[in-house]
């Protein structure tokens, strides 16, 4: 059971990354009276011949925050977790002509899970980290809601968590819309009050994407088509794509702009249409793998919910139906736009996220499309 | 509870003795030492009896010494001043692989200006060779420095010898003496060295001093510019406030040698008998270290998780060193000697014991220490 303890005799372990948010939920938690610690996540190592990363600037505002807060800091390297478990998913669903999303598999395997284990190991009670969900219990269950500011909410990339995990996590920021919680920065002073927020994939930074990933995986050039069969110019790439992305296709003329629409792995050939609102971007299901339902059931017949395909994309009612394998059709009740393998589909009914998995089909008129790759 | 201290080889506390050595310095005797007055008088007064006492405490003449900042500096003008002073001679430098980085990136530095640098491995017990430095040694060698003790496994190194090969050779020999300086009798006639750097804050005197030995004769260049103090060699008006602390806290571990060796040494024994008794997995890292060091590996363990719940018990230690994002990174001394893939160079303590201690506390650390990797061995099985 959850806080049978006062807070004083109850150790919080802090994931702080350097920003306001984080920095923010350990000030709320030492507020609280909490025994509060402030830990430092290394997952990639950018270091220079210098022997200076780019964590160095966030470490630096986490060691002052904390010392402002008065609680001790620590940091822990996770680098190669981070490679086994999320680095390599990710080059292995480009390399698969998808669209990954390693922040998902970071909460998954490496916030909460190494992470969760390292706290632990300290002795802590909790985990708390800044993000922008809540943690509801009833009964002898653990709900996560939505935070309650809808466009922060990351309950998205939180679909993986489990009932064992969601037991001993904290999300002190859950209720706060985040004006309020720079408000709060600011007010007490924190170092980090005014620090931007960081964007973008954690471990790619403010880099181009492409040249990144081209750091990585041989990038193979090829034809762009129409899906009749008209080539439209050159791709740098099948990775550096995703269904639906309008800019860098560099197809000029008259007319509608070109969306990309789908990819041909074995031909190497990515698919281009014309039109934001093309027949070929639209479906009417999917189906997904790599269930979790946070409340530990699996599903026994369909479900009415609702559902998010992409972060921050509004809810849309969907079916969800089990199938014999363990994994899920989601059935939309109006067509879908752009869904794209590799990205997670969560459910939800009203505030609380039901789980969710990954996408792996896209349907359409019950055809499994074949183009989308 | 209070914590307790077995970090004392990162720094140590100020013996209170030194504290009340440094108050004339910093309430009367506030003049500079290069004015020609009564106020600059009295304060070149305290900076001529800190030159004697240093210059004592290692058989070295007063002119030979140069008040630096610190041990790292000490460090970078051995390297880069010798190295600038005798490129004509030669652009060979030999060192080690498990210096202080004070040493390591100042060679780095001279490496890209142009100069070869030799790294000489250890053995598996920490040791240098000699016959690597020997098949090291050529004519094009300018400068051999190697450290005296090293900072994390308290590996003593065979400087007499060392200094006994050198003798023959052009090359000047530096030592990093700053783990060594008042535990280790030294004396740079004896031992053959041409410079040799100390730093006070690691003998309970004040951070931000200590000093550069270099043997009359030698050739070197400043690298900072802009007046006529320490010879030329240091200019910049000199920390009188830490210079005269430094000077007594040299007094007192010359006196004091013999009795801190034999403490802090029981220390040691006291910590590694009470693992024992706890039946902790333990493995000692190096052969033939300093009294006051006790580098162990964990087996099972990582370094974070010991580090910080360690702190978080109140025992103070560390190990290699820190990342820039404050990650503790594998430790390249405990690489050099196992290799880098070995499980050592990610499990290993660095405890050091010193003036900061007691017997009691001593043996309350082994025994939560004892505990706690108890506990993260057992964690291991679990997962």
């Amino acid at each position: 059971m959850r806080y049978m303890k006062d807070n004083a005799s109850t150790r919080v372990v802090v994931g702080m990354s350097g920003g306001v948010d984080s920095s923010v939920a350990a000030l709320l938690l030492k507020q609280q009276g909490y025994d509060v610690i402030g830990i430092f996540m290394k997952n990639w190592d950018d270091t220079d011949e210098n022997g200076v990363c780019t964590a160095t600037e966030d470490f630096d505002d986490v060691v002052r925050v904390c010392n402002q807060l008065d609680i001790p800091y620590y940091a822990v390297n996770f680098e190669k977790q981070y490679w086994d478990k999320v680095f390599t998913y990710f080059l292995d669903e480009y390399k698969a002509g998808r669209t990954p999303n390693p922040d998902v598999m970071c909460n998954k395997e490496i916030k909460f899970k190494a992470f969760l284990d390292h706290a632990m190991s300290l002795g802590a009670d909790y985990l708390a980290t800044g993000h922008y969900a809540q943690v509801r219990q009833v009964g002898d269950t653990y709900e996560m809601l939505r935070g309650v500011d809808s466009n922060k909410d990351q309950t998205y990339f939180l679909n993986q968590l489990s009932q064992d995990v969601l037991a001993k996590v904290m999300f002190p920021l859950g209720h706060l819309p985040k004006k309020e919680v720079r408000k709060i920065a600011a007010a007490n002073d924190l170092a980090t009050a005014t620090k931007k927020d960081s964007t973008g994939i954690c471990f790619i930074g403010e880099r181009n994407f492409k040249e990144f990933l081209s750091e990585y995986l041989p990038a193979q050039p090829g034809k762009m088509m129409t899906l009749s069969g008209i080539e439209k110019g050159n791709h740098d790439g099948l990775m550096y794509y995703t269904i639906g992305q309008r800019q860098g296709l560099g197809i000029g003329g008259a007319g509608d702009p070109w969306f990309v629409v789908g990819k041909n792995l074995s031909e190497n050939v990515l698919y281009v249409e014309q039109g934001f609102h093309n027949e070929y971007l639209y479906s009417d299901a999917l189906i997904a793998s790599q269930l979790n339902w946070i409340n530990g059931a699996n599903l026994a017949g369909p479900l009415e919910c609702t559902a998010k395909f992409r972060y921050r994309q509004n809810d849309s009612k969907v079916t969800v139906i089990p199938l014999e394998n363990g994994n899920v059709r989601v059935d939309f009740h109006e067509r879908e736009r752009a869904i794209t393998p590799g990205q997670a589909v969560v459910f939800y009914q009203e505030e609380v996220c039901l789980g969710g998995g990954t996408i792996d089909e896209i349907i359409k008129n019950e055809t499994s499309i074949d183009y989308v790759g | 509870m209070e914590p307790i201290y077995l970090d004392h080889a990162a720094t140590t506390p100020i013996h209170p003795e030194v504290i009340k050595a440094m108050i004339p310095a910093l309430e009367d005797v506030y003049g500079n030492p290069s004015s020609v007055h009564h106020f600059g008088r009295r304060a070149r007064q305290f900076l001529d009896e800190a030159r004697r006492i240093a210059a004592k405490s290692i058989g070295a003449q007063e002119k030979e010494i140069i008040f630096t900042s610190g041990g790292t500096e000490a460090d970078n003008l051995a390297l880069i001043g010798t190295a600038i002073a005798n490129q004509h001679r030669g652009n060979h430098i030999i060192t080690t692989t498990i210096e202080h980085h004070a040493i390591l990136d100042a060679a780095k530095y001279l490496e890209k200006r142009g100069f070869r640098i030799t790294y000489l491995p250890v053995n598996e017990s920490g040791q240098v060779e000699l016959s690597a430095l020997e098949a090291a040694l050529s004519e094009e060698t300018i400068l051999v420095s190697i450290m005296t003790v090293n900072n994390e496994t308290g590996v003593i190194q065979p400087i007499k010898e060392i200094g006994a090969i050198l003798n023959n050779h052009l090359a000047y020999f530096h030592t990093d003496a700053v783990q060594a300086y008042g535990l280790l009798p030294l004396s740079v006639n004896d031992l053959g060295v041409d410079l040799l750097s100390v730093s006070s804050h690691k003998i309970n005197g004040p951070k931000g001093i200590g000093f550069l030995y270099v043997k009359d004769g030698v050739t070197i260049e400043s690298i900072q510019h802009g007046g006529q103090q320490e010879r030329k060699k240091r200019p910049g008006t000199e920390n009188v406030v830490g210079i005269k602390g430094f000077a007594k806290a040299i007094e007192l571990v010359m006196i004091e040698m013999q009795d801190r060796n034999k403490r802090y040494g029981n220390y040691k024994q006291l910590f590694l008998n009470t693992l024992d008794e706890q039946t902790v997995n333990y493995q000692i890292n190096g052969v033939h270290t300093i009294a006051s060091i006790a580098n162990l590996s964990f087996p099972g363990t990582n370094v974070e998780s010991l580090l910080t719940n360690f702190d978080l018990s109140g025992i103070a230690a560390s190990s290699g060193s820190a990342c820039t994002a404050g990650s503790v990174e594998p430790s390249h001394v405990l690489a050099e000697m196992y290799g880098s893939a070995n499980e050592t160079t990610i499990n290993s303590i660095r405890f050091s014991f010193g003036a900061a201690n007691n017997e009691q506390q001593i043996k309350m650390a082994a025994e939560k220490v004892a505990a706690i990797v108890a506990r993260l061995t057992k964690d291991n099985d679990i997962r």
